[in-house]
């Protein structure tokens, strides 16, 4: 229990507790970001290199960065006047607070659990490559799938829906193009309808 | 204590805290983000097995963690943008608000 | 102490040790700490080089870019400043000292609605990821300071955490010009992020590591004279323009600076920074392009190698340096010349044409290693290469219907 993973616990906890309990939702999120970007900091401590890079790429890069944007997307950035905790909230403390106490004595007393500390494991990346095209290829060739399915299903779930009006409103040409049609000075440069960009 | 208790301990203080998020807050984006805090929980103790547990050159734990990461990211962008459609539909990202089972 | 650096240079050529001299000094500085004290030192005294580097680069470069694109628009840039109160003539090479002590000595504005401690953290939450990110760059032989098993993974990892500062930035400021500039930004940064990633794939993929240090050793042979840099191939250059121009995007310079333009949006982002923190965010987004011209420098020109086998006798360090500034130059180049592109053609550029140009290179790059040495893979892997470009580049501009270019002239 060295020193240095005692602060780095102290952060993520006290993170992850401001990260459930601030007012300001967008405060919640950069909240988020350290408590994630503290359990990176306890994995590269544990000598898992890839995993705590990939858990800063994956979380903090994008997942953070989703967050943030449907705060900002559903309008909640601005800090509530209202009751922020749901009716009952009492009772979710009590049965989180169970849960924690059962998953501590569990930890704390079960006699199964491994004594010494094992030789720091060779976790070279090379290896992990090695596993994942032979051992773990079908989970890996599963995950793409999933990732392309997830990616194609939230696009099409926040796409906006295209109704009737609002298509034959695009079809009007906006004020500038009927002004250049209309004016005979310009209007032998323009021969042909433009287009969208590249 | 040993370290590995240590790191069972902690795991085990962040997926409560965020159950306790999920399930109190109003919000849905907040329970998202309880989820993904009980998620990262779970990593963090299959890492630490990995590392005080037998045979650590098998990897096995890194690449559960590896799989998951993936899978909550997944997870991540659908739900965050269901919550984006059902705003649109009830203009407001109130969990207590949105009863109602026909649109 | 004179009898342990001539110990050290016994056996070795005067270029050798010119080449070497950094690390010989700092193995000198840091023997003279105990012993407990070594592994610290060694290490603080390769982190305070970074800093004190590519921050004087900094300031020597914004001279460069102001003199530079003036004299592209044709009119000079600054060339009056010396050094101040000494009789030093610089020709202006000197308007950094009055620049850094006018943004020092401004009064910083804070809007009275804006979030105060997310304002102020936001130029933090640029700079310290930009800096973590020089840590894998070899600057020279043995001059990485820290060579992780995962460096490039690494890279782009802490190169992700500045979007969320650009969030930060634009959110905290409370004005709807940063907040809109602030998501085009973001936009725009994660769109390109991928291709970036996906064309450094191409280098990992063929080394088959994610040490800086491997990736620059498999660069260092030289055939018929020529060094075996990865741009020499048809996957190597196709991957270099792409990592190219995703730099560009990622920087946010010209032509894909929509977010921070001055005639678009006032400043963007950061409208609402004066001061020391604008300061901060000038040197964030600076140190950024230093950063990812490094790693391009290593992934695809060789790092640290001499493209001659006659120049090995060059410092490594001043081959990385001077590769650097080339690069620079050509982000400067660039900026003076092209004109912005609108925030709907930069996107439509990055997914349409962009991200399957990378995966196409990633399959000529699979190729070129199975098809063993010979014509056959040059003339496959180009081929596949120009003709996906081809097709992508026709394809793309069918639904461009351009009018006749006219020109209209003052009489």
């Amino acid at each position: 229990m060295s020193p240095v993973f005692v602060i780095i616990a102290f952060v993520t906890l006290l993170a992850a507790a401001a990260a459930m309990s601030l007012r300001n939702l967008v405060h919640c999120a950069l909240s988020l970001v350290v408590a994630l970007a503290g359990l990176a900091a306890l994995y590269l401590q544990l000598d898992a290199q890839f995993v705590g890079f990939a858990q800063i790429l994956v979380y903090v890069g994008a997942v953070a960065i989703l967050i943030v944007f449907a705060v900002l997307l559903t309008r909640s950035d601005a800090t509530p006047n209202q009751a922020i905790l749901a009716p009952g909230w009492i009772v979710g403390i009590l049965v989180s607070a169970v849960v924690f106490a059962m998953l501590g004595w569990a930890a704390l007393n079960s006699p199964g659990l491994p004594r010494e500390m094992p030789p720091t494991p060779e976790a070279t990346v090379k290896n992990i490559g090695d596993l994942l095209m032979t051992r773990y290829v079908l989970p890996l060739e599963v995950i793409g799938l999933l990732l392309t399915a997830a990616l194609i299903g939230a696009v099409i779930i926040a796409m906006k829906e295209e109704t009737p009006k609002s298509c034959s409103s695009r079809r009007e040409s906006a004020p500038s193009e009927k002004l250049e049609r209309t004016d005979p000075a310009l209007r032998d440069g323009y021969e042909a309808e433009k287009g969208d960009g590249v | 204590m040993t370290p590995l208790q240590g790191c069972l301990l902690v795991s085990a203080l962040l997926f409560a805290i965020g159950l306790a998020g999920a399930v109190t807050r109003r919000n849905a984006i907040l329970a998202l983000v309880g989820i993904e805090l009980m998620l990262n929980a779970a990593n963090l103790n299959f890492i630490a097995f990995w590392r005080y547990g037998p045979h650590p050159e098998a990897l096995t734990g890194m690449m559960i963690v590896i799989f998951s990461i993936a899978i909550a990211a997944a997870e991540a962008a659908v739900g965050l943008a269901l919550i984006i459609a059902i705003y649109r539909h009830y203009r407001t990202a109130n969990l207590d608000e949105m009863k109602n089972l026909k649109g | 102490m004179m009898l342990e650096i001539a110990l050290e240079l016994e056996g070795r050529t005067m270029f050798e040790t010119l080449d070497q001299i950094f690390v010989t000094l700092k193995h000198q500085a840091v023997a003279f700490f105990p012993d407990v004290w070594q592994p610290l030192v060694s290490a603080l005294i390769s982190i305070a080089f970074i800093p004190l580097v590519f921050a004087t680069l900094f300031a020597v470069v914004t001279i460069f870019e102001r003199k530079g694109i003036g004299r592209i628009q044709n009119r000079y840039g600054p060339n009056r400043v010396g050094i101040p109160l000494t009789k030093i003539r610089l020709c202006g090479f000197g308007q950094f000292i009055p620049d850094g002590l006018k943004m020092l000595t401004k009064e910083d504005i804070v809007p009275r609605a804006a979030d105060k401690v997310v304002h102020f953290l936001a130029p933090v939450v640029l700079l310290v990821p930009v800096l973590l990110a020089y840590a894998v760059l070899p600057m020279g032989r043995n001059m990485t300071a820290v060579d992780l098993d995962a460096g490039v993974l690494f890279f782009f990892a802490v190169g992700g955490a500045v979007e969320l500062s650009v969030f930060m930035a634009g959110w905290s400021s409370h004005n709807k010009y940063s907040l809109l500039g602030a998501m085009r930004a973001i936009a725009q940064m994660i769109s390109y992020e991928i291709p970036l990633i996906l064309s450094a794939v191409t280098v990992i993929m063929i080394v088959g590591s994610l040490k800086t240090v491997d990736i620059v050793a498999a660069q260092n042979h030289y055939l018929f004279g020529l060094a075996h840099w990865f741009v020499f191939t048809p996957w190597g250059l196709a991957g270099f323009i792409l990592f190219f121009i995703s730099s560009l995007a990622e920087s946010n310079r010209t032509p894909f600076d929509l977010p921070e333009a001055e005639s678009e949006i006032i400043a963007g982002y950061f409208t609402e920074y004066s001061g020391f923190k604008f300061a901060l965010f000038f040197l964030g987004e600076y140190l950024g392009m230093f950063a990812v011209s490094g790693l391009g420098i290593t992934l695809f020109l060789g790092g640290w190698t001499a493209p001659f086998s006659f120049l090995t006798w060059v410092p490594s360090y001043v081959w990385f340096f001077a590769k650097l500034l080339a690069l620079v130059f050509t982000f400067i180049w660039i900026r003076g010349t092209l004109p912005r592109l609108r925030m709907d053609q930069l996107m439509n550029f990055a997914w349409k044409f962009m991200l399957p140009m990378s995966l196409v290179n990633i399959i000529a790059a699979g190729a070129w290693h199975f098809l063993g040495a010979g014509w056959l893979r040059w003339a496959f892997c180009s081929a596949l290469i120009f003709g996906s470009y081809a097709i992508l580049g026709w394809g793309l501009m069918q639904n461009q219907k351009l009018g006749k270019r006219t020109y209209r002239f003052a009489d």
